[in-house]
């Protein structure tokens, strides 16, 4: 039961994926993101990363989908329903594409991954709290300046000049 | 599915899908939908190793990284987009070669 569902999960996530770089209308390509970001956090789930999962729902799905909508809205007219988009080049993206996976799959099955047995933690949102806050509070506080960078360098940007 | 090369395997897809469509999509908007698969499949990656070395939170952390860099990275794109639509009245990133109008 469980493999079906992670296969189901797996499925909707690359199908998705595949709608996002081969749809003709950008708001599909907005919509299949979402489904996307939502198989990743099924995946997620089954990683026992119930954290990361609602983190990756709050900020992707609720936040960065939204200001790729807001993009999208902002960036053509309202008036023209379709609002297509091309690719270019398909031929030689998919050769390069597909010989980069290859690469890619040649390498994950013939390296001896270091893999260590471990049980299902009661929660994980502890542990990362402690690491935060005690190995990682430099790169924590070094985040938390790029957001503010982030937010005022977005906001200067697009405003209007006066 | 309690493997790891299955979600290497499902990460490389999305990479590569990603990949593709940063290299054939002309519209800026959906060349950044690319690059956001592309950073779910590095987070795909951390917390997958993270479970399969022995529930190793480092990977947690990294991912979480990950999540504030891709949020930082969307706001900001999306005002250079915009702030392009608005000079050039296009964000065909093909027509946008030069630097002044």
């Amino acid at each position: 039961m469980a493999d079906l569902v992670f296969w189901i999960v797996v499925g909707v996530t690359i199908v998705s994926a595949a709608m996002v770089v081969q749809s003709k209308q950008l708001l599909y390509s907005a919509i299949a993101l979402l489904f996307t970001f939502v198989g990743v956090t099924g995946l997620y789930i089954f990683l026992w990363a119930d954290f990361i999962a609602g983190v990756q729902v709050v900020v992707y799905v609720g936040g960065i989908l939204v200001l790729i909508i807001f993009g999208i809205m902002l960036t053509n007219k309202i008036t023209s329903v379709n609002i297509s988009h091309t690719s270019v080049q398909r031929g030689i993206g998919a050769t390069v594409v597909l010989g980069i996976l290859a690469g890619i799959g040649f390498m994950i099955i013939n390296t001896p991954w270091y893999q260590v047995a471990a049980t299902e933690p009661e929660q994980t949102t502890e542990t990362i709290g402690r690491l935060l806050m005690m190995d990682y509070l430099l790169p924590f506080e070094v985040a938390s300046l790029l957001l503010l960078g982030a937010l005022i360098g977005a906001t200067t940007l697009s405003r209007k000049e006066d | 599915m309690d493997s790891l090369t299955n979600y290497l395997f499902v990460s490389a897809s999305l990479f590569c899908l990603g990949l593709y469509g940063v290299i054939t999509r002309r519209n800026a908007v959906a060349v950044l939908m690319g690059v956001e698969l592309i950073l779910n499949s590095a987070n795909i990656n951390f917390v997958a190793f993270a479970r399969f070395s022995g529930m190793n939170m480092a990977g947690h952390v990294y991912a979480l990284f990950v999540i504030v860099l891709a949020a930082a990275e969307a706001a900001v794109a999306l005002a250079i987009i915009i702030n392009i639509f608005n000079n050039f009245k296009t964000i065909n990133v093909d027509d946008v070669s030069q630097l002044r109008q």
